[in-house]
């Protein structure tokens, strides 16, 4: 029996097991929550009494829909949660659970590994108190908590108005919302936001929502730096004048949208490929989602999309690597119009990166004083001075190799947009970033998951 | 400002337990996180071991690795991933071997 890997139980991940299944694979599903449903469709914590409600609004019917799938799927398949698959490569996937480790082979192995935040650096970012904006909304959904008792969501992501919203409906106090993006930018970016006019009223709908609920929205001002001695105390910011305010608050909600968590790709061998609309490197696959012969990647993993594109683009891969299995027959007759929804999804998402763009010019900005890698605390200055060496500049490898930037244990997923961006800025300003090698394993193991069991 | 990060919003319906932080006995409920015992009893989760500096986690997700403490005098790991169990003896870096918490 074909046996396939399917990791991420999130809206992709699940939905390409189902596909699979039906098609009558062996499926193991991993994921790292203990819970599918991945941070979208994140679940509270066992015991947890909160509103869903009032909390998801309209969203609660997907929501609702996505579990009913996912704990049927998860049942009729080899579904193992909190486990990491910390590496895989021809045929074998190598596993860690709590205190186990343990290797798997597979026939097709599809990675619906999901995204995280990217975020800025900025004077201040490492505070106690200052939250990526994804992460706010996952403590809100998954253990019922605010980040703190006033806070400023900041940076330039279609999420903060959801995160803004959620919060003020569960009760919060939301100090300002300071989006980066100016609001030409938005207009610019309408002819491909139409091409999902749903989505794009519902954005409209979150931002009268907040207007109604008297929340500040200041447009096109930058984050200037984080406050407070101990703790986050104020986020000063820069309107395009020049002039600066400083908002109190006691907690951040800051990102810059997000990044696919794309090392599992990378490692598996699959290729990666330069988007400058996003200015990332993402995985390289074909419409469907093929990576390399057996190797698929789908959903926020493989490019950024939000959970409609996700489950699409699972449905899409997982269809393939049935088909590649020799599960299902060549022609689908499904197929065509998957690939046209999915595509008008990822037309409207460039729509999103015009609209709250990547601040990338804040490589030559930034003050050298500023903490870029948060692992190892090496400051801006610290790179900066790496490249000005006769030996330095060119490779972001080389440069973290001397610095130990992106050397820590995230491994660069959080330094790494803006390491690179600083790099390529050394390179002359319309160098394109380089990237950060990936290593196994991807996360962290516990001491024990290295021996045997 | 309060003493406390966080703001809990919604109640657990699960069994109590009891932890210390740093030796402090402090409440939980099963279904918490490291994270969440330590921020709504705190606000920080840690020192950098680098500077020193106060740090309380960041991604809330499992990526950053910024809430890294000590669970018992051997075991480490993320706060914000790892459920709180009855008994846990949480242990910030900073007083991890003697320092000055």
């Amino acid at each position: 029996m074909a046996r396939a890997l399917v990791v991420g139980a999130g809206p992709a991940g699940i939905a390409a097991a189902g596909v699979l299944v039906r098609a009558g694979a062996d499926v193991t599903l991993v994921d790292e929550n203990p819970r599918p449903g991945g941070q979208i469709h994140r679940r509270p914590a066992d015991g947890l009494r909160i509103d869903m409600r009032r909390l998801l609004s309209r969203s609660l019917e997907a929501y609702d829909a996505f579990h009913a799938k996912a704990d049927a799927l998860c049942e009729a398949v080899d579904y193992r949660p909190s486990t990491l698959v910390w590496s895989a490569r021809d045929g074998e996937a190598h596993l860690a659970s709590d205190s186990r480790s343990v290797s798997l082979g597979y026939d097709a192995l599809v990675l619906a590994t999901g995204a995280v935040d990217r975020v800025a650096p900025v004077a201040g970012w490492t505070l106690p108190g200052v939250f990526s904006l994804g992460g706010a909304q996952v403590l809100l959904k998954g253990q019922g908590c605010l980040i703190g008792s006033r806070t400023v969501f900041c940076g330039a992501s279609p999420l903060l108005y959801l995160a803004a919203l959620q919060y003020a409906r569960m009760g919060g106090d939301v100090a300002a919302i300071i989006d980066e993006a100016p609001f030409s930018a938005k207009i610019r970016a309408l002819p491909q936001m139409a091409s999902e006019p749903g989505t794009l009223l519902e954005g409209l709908r979150y931002m009268r929502a907040l207007a109604r609920r008297g929340v500040r929205i200041v447009h096109g001002a930058s984050v200037a730096s984080f406050t407070g001695e101990d703790r986050v105390e104020g986020v000063e910011i820069v309107r395009r004048d020049g002039t600066r305010e400083t908002i109190a608050c006691d907690s951040v909600a800051y990102g810059h949208g997000l990044k696919p968590e794309s090392q599992l790709a990378e490692l598996a061998g699959g290729g990666l490929r330069y988007d400058p609309d996003v200015r990332l490197h993402l995985p390289e696959t074909d419409e469907d989602g093929r990576l390399l012969p057996g190797v698929y990647a789908c959903g926020d993993g493989a490019m950024v999309g939000g959970a409609v594109a996700a489950e699409i683009s699972g449905r899409l891969a997982g269809a393939a690597a049935a088909r590649d299995l020799g599960l299902l027959p060549d022609a689908d007759a499904g197929r065509a119009s998957l690939a046209r929804r999915l595509g008008r999804l990822r037309r409207f998402q460039r729509g999103l990166a015009i609209a709250f763009p990547w601040r990338r010019h804040f490589a030559s900005s930034l003050d050298n004083g500023v903490i870029l890698c948060r692992c190892e605390n090496v400051t801006v200055g610290e790179v900066r001075a790496s490249l000005s060496r006769p030996f330095g500049a060119g490779d972001v490898n080389r440069v973290k190799a001397d610095t130990r930037c992106g050397m820590g244990r995230c491994q660069g997923r959080f330094c790494g947009p803006a390491f690179v961006e600083i790099v390529a800025a050394a390179g002359g300003s319309d160098a394109r970033p380089g990237r950060l090698r990936s290593q196994p394993p991807v996360k962290p193991l516990p001491v024990a998951a290295g021996s045997a069991p | 400002m309060r003493n406390e990060m966080l703001v809990p919003v919604a109640p657990f319906d699960a069994p109590l337990l009891t932890c210390t932080i740093d030796g402090r006995p402090v409440e939980a409920q099963a279904g918490q996180t490291v994270l969440t015992v330590m921020l709504t009893n705190g606000a920080f989760v840690r020192r950098h071991d680098v500077d020193g500096e106060k740090r309380a986690g960041f991604c809330l997700m499992g990526a950053c690795q910024d809430c890294w403490v000590w669970f018992s005098p051997d075991r480490r790991g993320r706060a914000c991933t790892t459920p709180v169990v009855d008994g846990m003896r949480i242990v910030t870096s900073a007083s991890y071997g003697g320092g000055d918490g």
